[in-house]
């Protein structure tokens, strides 16, 4: 019974975790009420408002879990995860801040030189610096390993040559945290001579592209990069670690709040139709998705209850992953499903808008930060049969 | 489950793991009782774990009885140990001693239960009774106005004034008999603490099924990987085909998500030894989410079984039938998700949230 037991511990939250939860949900009612935010269906991936980032630097709540010595505010994974989930929840234009303060913050925290750390990360807390992931390419996608954007050591610094694809951010990004091949390619060592490097999207040779998505907007970019200068201290950890460096930080988005909750708000707002002469089908579909979405959260709170003892939970993560951007989609389907034709139709209810914004972007739910495909592939390797 | 609950489960899953055979299910589908099963589990005190020390019990806490039960479940248990814990708990509510003998409990429908019960005598028929013909006594629940009371009957038959028990089968192969009360007389009765009454009788039921069917969805897991790692076609293991490792993740993801439900829920009603408002929620959300677990998880484990496990002869149906009935008792998922939905409608747009959060609130 070892393998399949699996570990969602319950979580209580702390009375200081309450509080803050109190405080967040009074600043989004007034943000939302005078006009500082329009609600968005998967805000934390199309909501980009630099301003509204600031005014969560200022309040205290982003790079809550970095230590004080840093610029951090030193507060629990738990504190953090009530701030997140709440403004997911009030799909609130997370966007700006998110990449920097989920995984590229704790990333150059833990492996940046110390000047170039204390040059980033305060501007992070201060949400007056915002960083986009670059990962994927033209012909690298699931397959990570066979990036091909190179850096080739120049004196002084690193020489960068090629394209990265789908950064998610990019065109309001300071910084991109960039998987790069340092080495040529060994077929028996796929995994070696990769690296990860700071790049500053200002930087002579950058050229950051828009990418439409599928609802016209651009969330996502192309970034090529010609000749681009990346000097030495600009290098994350060690030459050659960058593969490490990325399944961890892989593992460390893989279980938050964001991966139910992405179209929570569309939910809400249809909450208002749905109250109106409900019949038991509006009934079982209700119960249906909230028994879901609180089965969820239960085990992505109980991850982070274990990340906050030190353990890594590999296994849950990557369920909770799975099951939760599958749940993305169905939420949408299951709430469309009981919507009167006049909600449906509507072209200026914040429901019906909010219901096609959400359609339109619920197929990204299931590919970025690793298909589901892979991750059944990771969790079947857990279960020890690969 | 907390580190002291997995202890108790491992405990509890070696005890039931040696008399709790394949062969041993079998016979008692064919109506045979394991008395030395039983015994194993009376001796252990494994009976008691829901009784206060004042009733008769050995003070453990909640928790330890439902992982008693997710062990239970995970062994397909052919005895009515869930019941018995059952039935003692709401004696103890009604603060009445509790014995170790087998017992079973009638607890239905609140709302269209056929039973009256006038005082003194109880008359009408309880369905799907588990192992009435193999207990010693049965508990039920009656609401009455303002109070609630629970009755103890003897199963003996000795008596007219004793429920007549007509045999049947839940589609596990359970006996799950039919019982009629004509004028029956309770041994005893007594007015249930506040707090308790049928319609969290029938809740406490729809939790032991969660939890138990969480211990054999794990099972059934469990068994579903080692066969796949053991069978051979095509010159290598079935486990290293692409399409049968993606149907066990999503059977793992289903197996994990009804155990963090039955957990939340059995926590929820652990923390305050009741059935509050707020662990009714949970217990709502476990049932209607058992559905798809078992749905997913039962046809999953049968189809990397192949021809094996669809046979009488293989040990699978121990589990996948057991999964297949518990999910139907004290509430189907059809039944609990609109309950769920109405308190989801009374939380209305402004409370939706607020309500999903409420359960890590500070308790």
């Amino acid at each position: 019974m070892s393998v399949t037991r699996f570990r969602f511990p319950y979580v209580e939250m702390p009375e200081v975790a309450s509080q803050l939860r109190r405080e967040v949900r009074q600043f989004l009612a007034e943000e939302r009420a005078n006009g500082g935010f329009v609600p968005m269906a998967d805000c934390w991936a199309s909501g980009m408002s630099a301003e509204f980032s600031r005014k969560l630097g200022q309040r205290g709540w982003l790079g809550m879990t970095w230590d004080k010595q840093y610029g951090g505010h030193g507060r629990t994974f738990l504190e953090r995860y009530v701030v997140t989930e709440e403004m997911l929840a009030a799909g609130a234009p997370v966007m700006a801040h998110w990449i920097a303060d989920r995984q590229s913050g704790p990333q150059i925290i833990k492996n940046a030189q110390p000047h170039v750390r204390d040059h980033i990360i305060p501007r992070i807390v201060a949400g007056e610096c915002f960083c986009a992931i670059g990962m994927s390419e033209p012909n690298t996608g699931s397959d990570l390993a066979s990036v091909a954007t190179k850096a080739e050591k120049v004196d002084g610094g690193w020489k960068v040559n090629g394209t990265k694809l789908w950064s998610t951010g990019a065109h309001g990004g300071d910084y991109m945290i960039t998987l790069l091949r340092t080495s040529p390619v060994d077929t028996n060592a796929r995994h070696e001579g990769l690296s990860q490097f700071i790049i500053d999207l200002k930087s002579p040779g950058v050229n950051v592209r828009g990418i439409a998505d599928i609802g016209g907007q651009v969330h996502f970019n192309e970034t090529q990069f010609e000749d681009v200068f990346v000097p030495d201290d600009y290098v994350l950890g060690e030459v050659g670690g960058g593969w490490k460096m990325v399944v961890g930080e892989l593992a460390l988005e893989r279980s938050g709040p964001e991966r139910f909750l992405s179209s929570f708000i569309v939910f809400q707002e249809a909450m208002k139709v749905l109250v109106n002469n409900p019949t038991d089908k509006t009934r079982e579909v209700l119960g249906q998705v909230v028994a879901k979405i609180k089965t969820l959260r239960r085990m992505s709170l109980g991850i982070a209850g274990l990340l906050q003892e030190g353990a890594s939970p590999e296994m849950e993560a990557a369920l909770v992953k799975d099951m939760s951007t599958n749940f993305e989609r169905e939420l949408l389907e299951k709430i469309r499903s009981v919507l009167p034709q006049h909600a449906l139709v509507s072209l200026d209810s914040l429901t019906a808008n909010l219901l096609r914004e959400g359609i339109l972007r619920v197929p990204s739910s299931t590919l970025r930060g690793g298909t589901n495909e892979v991750l059944k592939g990771m969790i079947a390797r857990q279960l020890g049969m690969r | 489950m907390t580190e002291t609950d997995n202890i108790i489960f491992d405990t509890a899953s070696r005890i039931f793991e040696d008399l709790s055979t394949p062969e041993i299910i079998n016979a008692a589908e064919e109506g045979e009782w394991p008395q030395a099963l039983w015994q194993a589990i009376e001796e252990s005190g494994l009976t008691l774990t829901w009784i206060p020390e004042a009733n008769g019990g050995v003070g453990a806490s909640m928790l330890d009885g439902f992982a008693v039960i997710k062990a239970a479940g995970g062994a397909a248990l052919p005895v009515p140990l869930a019941e018995t814990l059952m039935a003692g708990w709401l004696l103890a509510k009604g603060g009445l001693e509790v014995g170790t003998e087998p017992m079973t409990v009638a607890i239905l429908d609140p709302v269209t239960s056929g039973l009256s019960w006038d005082g003194t005598a109880l008359s009408g028929t309880a369905l799907s009774v588990p192992h009435a013909r193999n207990a010693k006594r049965l508990v039920t629940v009656v609401d009455m106005g303002n109070k609630s009371q629970v009755l103890e009957f003897a199963l003996s038959q000795l008596e007219s004034t004793q429920p007549a028990i007509s045999p049947h089968v839940n589609l596990a192969g359970e006996p799950w008999d039919t019982v009629t009360f004509s004028k029956a007389v309770p041994t005893r009765f007594a007015d249930l603490e506040d707090g308790t009454d049928a319609s969290s009788a029938e809740a406490l039921g729809a939790l032991v099924r969660c939890v138990q069917s969480a211990g054999a969805m794990s099972a059934a897991l469990e068994l579903t990987i080692q066969y796949s790692m053991e069978r051979v076609q095509f010159g290598r293991p079935i486990a290293k085909f692409q399409a049968l490792q993606h149907s066990v993740a999503a059977f793992a993801g289903q197996v994990a998500a009804i155990n963090a439900a039955a957990d939340s829920a059995a926590e929820a009603v652990a923390f305050g030894d009741v059935i509050d408002h707020a662990a009714w929620v949970e217990i709502a959300t476990a049932k209607t989410r058992l559905e798809e677990a078992v749905n997913t998880g039962a046809a999953v484990a049968h189809q990397v079984h192949g021809a094996m496990g669809f046979t009488y002869e293989h040990r699978l149906h121990h589990l996948t039938r057991r999964l297949w009935s518990w999910r139907d008792e004290y509430g189907s998922d059809a039944v609990w998700s609109i309950r769920l939905g109405e308190e989801v409608l009374q939380w209305g747009a402004e409370g939706l949230w607020p309500n999903i959060t409420a359960v890590s609130d500070p308790r």
